[in-house]
């Protein structure tokens, strides 16, 4: 009852952690190097782009509270940002990649601001709606997003004179920016802005009566998510060349969901662990096609089931609150209501 | 001393119920003023409406002599008014530190940029949070407890993390919403002496409470509500004889005599 560790992750000494990701780190910028099937890149490259994928939506859904299901909007949204700025305006990649996740961003606003005071489930249809949308609009706007054909021949980046074609190239792209988007988060979660957004998911009313002005921080929150979103979309338009509406379907989003709630919502690693399972997953049901699909629902239905919090989930949150109550019989009444229920 | 937190004419309802009726009040500075009543008086939500989470259907808050009604909780919290909750209301899965420390959020500037770039104003503020967090949890009594879970805590010492987040926000005013429910009387007691301490360092506290003996040693004022209208206010010992109280707690028939004041 006395004061014991919380985080398991916070016991490991700091030469450990610091030595393991040293390692990683070399073993995943040499890999392309010892390895560089084109086929094992592709993988990699999804990899790291649902890293930034689920890990976004996790910021979100995980750390503030608030439930978004419709994040394949705001990939859709950075994706065609930049292959719009792309094929039309001739815009660099570098500089339209920046754009993809400001517009996302923006757009992020433009749905956070009514919805402010929706939550749970009500807010989650609302993200829902707003995904279809998007997908609806890139789908019929044929002017500006070539309609049902979609936008072919996204032209590559250009690093310094040097043309990125390949996916081993892309693998260093995808790599920067999924590292990127570690870093960036990791330090907004660990400060006061990240205590503010976990305030919010754990009472809101408390929240505010400490004077985190919950709307702020609500709406920053969902900016955020979506602006890595983006970025993620307009890493992707250029990688896969070509991008039509049906690849930002409802299913994406549904799928970026499950590696959060597969990896664990409200931690930092959850989702990219997520990521690494549920791709992995996808290249070895190959052969048995769409029933890989019912494998998906097991496992999330396994995971919501032993594991409610997810793999690498901590116990230390509210996401973990059935655990928890069933395990100390501390069950309180709002135990198992979703964040700041009352 | 000046007036700090007033209410005049202040009323609630829920559509046809008439949950605060017309409440006058003032606390002045240095106060510890109670708010007493049976169950279903509408003390809560007079609270509510104090701190901003109510909109009153009519009349006015005035606070530090500016009217903050109908301002958003978060904007009265700023103000210097901090609270606690009738059902504890802490971030149950966040450590006692965490708790206390999101309490400093007003006192803190960081924002996202400076978040990334660990500026200078990130490690200030990080080190003031952790810090002055510690520093409240030594006065409370609480540092041996400031990595665990605020949800693994036992009832009583729960109270008490939800005053140090309180406290976090360097209050002019505490509101303090049944603080001694489910305590034993020895804790009732520290609770007072507590509460007085933190009197006598200059902050005015107003709270709620069904603990009699508690009310009556610790308050200097207090205000006794009914069905959502303020049936007396004064010292304890005035509203210990007071009729219209004694007849709220027990009853008319118990109430010898006659001809008393209907209000």
């Amino acid at each position: 009852m006395t004061s014991k560790p919380v985080n398991f992750f916070k016991s490991i000494p700091l030469w450990v952690k610091v030595l393991g990701g040293v390692a990683l780190a070399a073993l995943l910028i040499a890999l392309p190097i010892v390895y560089p099937k084109s086929y094992v890149m592709g993988v990699m490259c999804r990899i790291f782009m649902y890293m930034i994928l689920a890990g976004s939506l996790n910021v979100i859904n995980g750390y503030s509270g608030q439930f978004n299901i419709g994040h394949a909007g705001f990939y859709c949204i950075g994706a065609y940002t930049e292959a719009i700025l792309a094929t039309k305006l001739g815009l660099s990649f570098w500089i339209a990649l920046p754009l993809g996740g400001v517009m996302a961003a923006l757009i992020g606003l433009l749905v956070a601001t009514p919805t402010l005071k929706l939550r749970g489930t009500y807010l989650a249809i609302v993200t829902l709606g707003f995904s279809e949308i998007i997908r609806l609009v890139a789908l019929n706007w044929e002017g500006l997003t070539g309609g049902p054909i979609g936008i072919k021949g996204i032209p590559a980046p250009v690093f310094f004179g040097f043309k990125v074609t390949r996916s081993i190239h892309y693998y260093y792209i995808f790599l920067a920016l999924a590292a990127l988007f570690f870093f960036v988060t990791y330090r907004v979660i660990n400060s006061r802005v990240g205590r503010a957004w976990m305030s919010i998911r754990e009472d809101e009313l408390a929240a505010r009566s400490l004077g985190v002005e919950t709307r702020f921080y609500k709406a920053t929150n969902f900016m955020y998510g979506a602006f890595w979103a983006g970025i993620a979309g307009a890493a992707f338009a250029p990688y896969f060349k070509f991008i039509a509406s049906d690849m930002f379907s409802l299913d994406e989003g549904f799928n970026i969901l499950s590696m959060v709630i597969i990896g664990g919502q409200g931690t930092l690693l959850g989702p990219m662990v997520g990521s690494v399972i549920v791709n992995f997953l996808t290249e070895f049901l190959r052969p048995i096609s769409q029933y890989r699909l019912v494998v998906y629902a097991l496992l999330i239905i396994a995971m919501m089931w032993l594991r409610p919090q997810g793999l690498v989930g901590a116990s230390n949150s509210i996401l973990a609150a059935k655990k928890i109550g069933g395990k100390t019989g501390r069950g309180k009444r709002g135990a198992l209501a979703p964040a700041g229920g009352k | 001393m000046a007036t700090i937190l007033e209410a005049r004419d202040v009323c609630q309802y829920f559509g046809g119920l008439k949950a605060v009726e017309k409440v006058n009040m003032k606390i002045e500075e240095g106060d510890i003023f109670g708010v007493i009543g049976p169950n279903g008086a509408g003390k809560t939500t007079f609270f509510n409406i104090c701190s901003g989470i109510f909109k009153p259907t009519a009349g006015e808050i005035i606070f530090r002599g500016e009217p903050i009604t109908g301002l958003l909780t978060e904007k009265i919290a700023r103000k210097g008014m901090a609270r606690t909750f009738q059902n504890i209301q802490l971030f149950k899965y966040m450590t006692v530190l965490e708790n206390v420390k999101i309490g400093f959020h007003i006192r803190t500037r960081t924002t996202m940029l400076s978040a990334l770039l660990r500026s200078k104003r990130y490690s200030e503020d990080e080190k003031f949070a952790t810090e002055k967090a510690a520093e409240i949890l030594e006065r409370v009594g609480l540092s041996e407890f400031r990595d665990t879970l605020a949800s693994n805590l036992p009832y009583g010492i729960q109270r008490k993390v939800e005053i140090a987040r309180a406290l976090a926000l360097d209050p002019k005013i505490l509101l303090l919403d049944e603080p001694a429910a489910g305590m034993n009387p020895s804790e009732t007691q520290e609770l007072s002496d507590f509460v007085k301490k933190l009197n006598a360092g200059g902050l005015t506290i107003v709270v709620i409470e069904h603990d009699m003996k508690f009310v009556m040693n610790t308050c200097n004022r207090i205000l006794v509500l009914n069905f959502g209208q303020k049936i007396c206010e004064g010292t304890p010992d005035v509203v210990r004889d007071d009729r219209n109280v004694n007849e709220a707690y027990f009853g008319k028939g118990l109430v010898v005599g006659e001809g008393y004041n209907n209000a």
